[in-house]
């Protein structure tokens, strides 16, 4: 075991940065763009702030369109569109075009949820008070849904590691990428072990930081 | 800071056929059918019902809270039903409201909270946080100013709750089951403050309540309401109920015995 661990340490410790670049990348797009689609589609929604019903169905039905995917034929669907803004479908630059894509339905559904539990009073409260849709978002909503939108970021996190993992299967590099290298076409089942070692510190890790930040932001 | 322009100290409300339709899945819900209303600047009125009889739907219309199918809602002799959406918000700054569920910032402190108000109205830090303290020391709640509603009692989240809603100085205060969710001695004081409140500024407010007690000890008259309906006023001074829901109400204000007449399910 230790002695695999000298001898493909290098080679670990790379696919450990290429998981959290991949990871990274993913993360980042899932907010940037997955957070105001879901903030979008709780506005829209009926009864929302700016109810608006068939925009807001349509943009339900291309989320659930991409979430119902199976991860692995959207990486090979995404090929594509993957070449032409890496210029590769191979490494964990491209793999994070598909893994984006993947994230940024299933992060904005986590978030439209977050927003929904806030209760409804304490925006009634905020609009009888004079505040503005802009102002409630800012002073009512993120703020009372963060608890709850760390919660989302952390899942969101912990599953896109686990499918940076199965992006390996099409040469995505990453912890993965190794396993299935070394440890299921060469056999080296120690590599193997090692990576899903590797894998569960990192689920771990992120996990345990998640719920530190959570616990953090919570004022109830 | 709109002041000038929004002239609600002692308002008036008067509203003319308004009604509030609810689409929804299963057909459409009559929250509230075809209602005039007036009510005198500086008056203190009940709207009394059971659950689901339309009296949040009522007092929400009174601030617009939510958009009538018909009719005109007026404050202050001011129509707010044809208002853009700032001249709406603006207007609402003048109207106070406050609920069942005290419905505060968790994340936010007392003082906060109330100044929440202020900032919406671009009120700068120094100033609002000095207007905070002040209707914070008026609710009686100084010493609580760094609490967050989570550290509160019941009695004191609704006061906080009302420094917020009269941080803004406003002529009317909509009160939504406001002590529906305390226990009697916490209620009456929280009455007795509106009471006085009406007394010295002229507040005119409006109480959404099932409980009669509360009724007769703060309201003036009282609109008994039904199946999305005002079926009588009640003279609180002088009460003569004529619906069965209202004998109901006025019979069981003496508290409950075994010859209280139920009222029909439906009338
Ligand atoms: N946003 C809404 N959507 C659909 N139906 C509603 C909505 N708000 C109220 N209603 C319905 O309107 C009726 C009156 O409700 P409400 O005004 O809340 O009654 P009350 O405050 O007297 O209990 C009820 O039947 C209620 O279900
Ligand atoms: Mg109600």
């Amino acid at each position: 075991m230790i002695n695999a661990l000298f001898e493909y340490g290098g080679l670990l410790q790379k696919a450990v940065w290429e998981t959290l670049l991949m990871v990274g990348i993913t993360m980042t797009v899932a907010v940037v763009l997955g957070g105001p689609l879901g903030l979008i589609l709780f506005l829209t929604s009926r009864g929302g702030l700016i109810e608006h019903r068939w925009f807001n169905e349509i943009l339900g039905y291309a989320v659930n369109v991409l979430r119902s995917f199976p991860f692995i034929i959207l990486l090979v669907v995404l090929i594509p569109v993957t070449r032409f803004l890496v210029g590769t479908s191979i490494g964990p630059r491209a793999a994070a075009v598909g893994l984006s894509v993947a994230a940024i339905p299933f992060f904005a559904r986590l978030v439209e949820q977050s927003l929904r539990d806030v209760p409804i009073g304490v925006v009634d409260a905020a609009r009888s008070t004079g505040a503005s849709v802009l102002q409630i978002v800012r002073f009512v909503l993120l703020p009372e849904a963060m608890p709850a939108l760390v919660s989302s970021f952390t899942v969101t996190a912990i599953s896109f590691i686990a499918y940076s993992a199965v992006a390996g299967a099409i040469g995505a590099g990453g912890i993965g990428d190794l396993a299935i290298r070394y440890g299921y076409y060469r056999f080296e089942s120690e590599v193997m072990i090692w990576c899903v070692i590797v894998m569960f510190a990192l689920v771990q890790a992120v996990q345990w930081l998640g719920s530190w930040a959570a616990r953090a932001v919570d004022k109830r | 800071m709109n002041d000038a322009a929004n002239p609600v100290m002692n308002a008036a409300i008067e509203m003319r056929g308004v009604s509030k339709r609810f689409d929804i899945q299963t057909g459409v819900v009559h929250a509230l059918r075809e209602t005039d209303l007036d009510i005198a600047p500086g008056e203190i009125v009940g709207l009394l019902g059971f659950s689901g009889a339309g009296k949040s739907t009522l007092l929400r219309l009174m601030n617009v809270l939510e958009t009538p199918s018909s009719g005109t809602v007026r404050i202050g002799g001011r129509d707010l039903t044809g208002l853009n959406d700032a001249e709406l918000r603006a207007a609402r700054r003048k109207i106070g409201m406050i609920f069942q569920q005290f419905n505060l910032l968790s994340h936010d402190t007392a003082l906060e909270n109330v100044a929440f108000a202020l900032r919406i109205a671009g009120v700068g830090k120094t100033e609002r946080d000095k207007r905070a303290r002040e209707a914070l020391d008026i609710v009686g709640l100084s010493d609580k100013a760094g609490s967050y509603p989570a550290q509160l009692s019941g009695g004191q989240r609704q006061r906080v709750a009302i420094a917020r809603a009269l941080v803004n100085e406003p002529g009317v205060l909509l009160c939504d089951e406001a002590t529906s969710a305390l226990d009697p001695h916490t209620s009456l004081s929280i009455l007795r403050f509106l009471k006085d409140l009406n007394k010295k500024r002229g507040t005119t407010i409006v109480v959404v309540t099932h409980d009669i007690k509360v009724a007769s000890y703060i309201c003036s008259r009282c609109a008994i309401m039904q199946d999305g309906q005002i079926i009588e006023w009640i003279d609180m001074a002088d009460p003569k109920p004529e619906s069965s829901l209202g004998r109901f109400f006025m019979e069981t204000a003496k508290g409950w015995s075994d010859d209280t007449v139920l009222p029909e399910e439906n009338a």
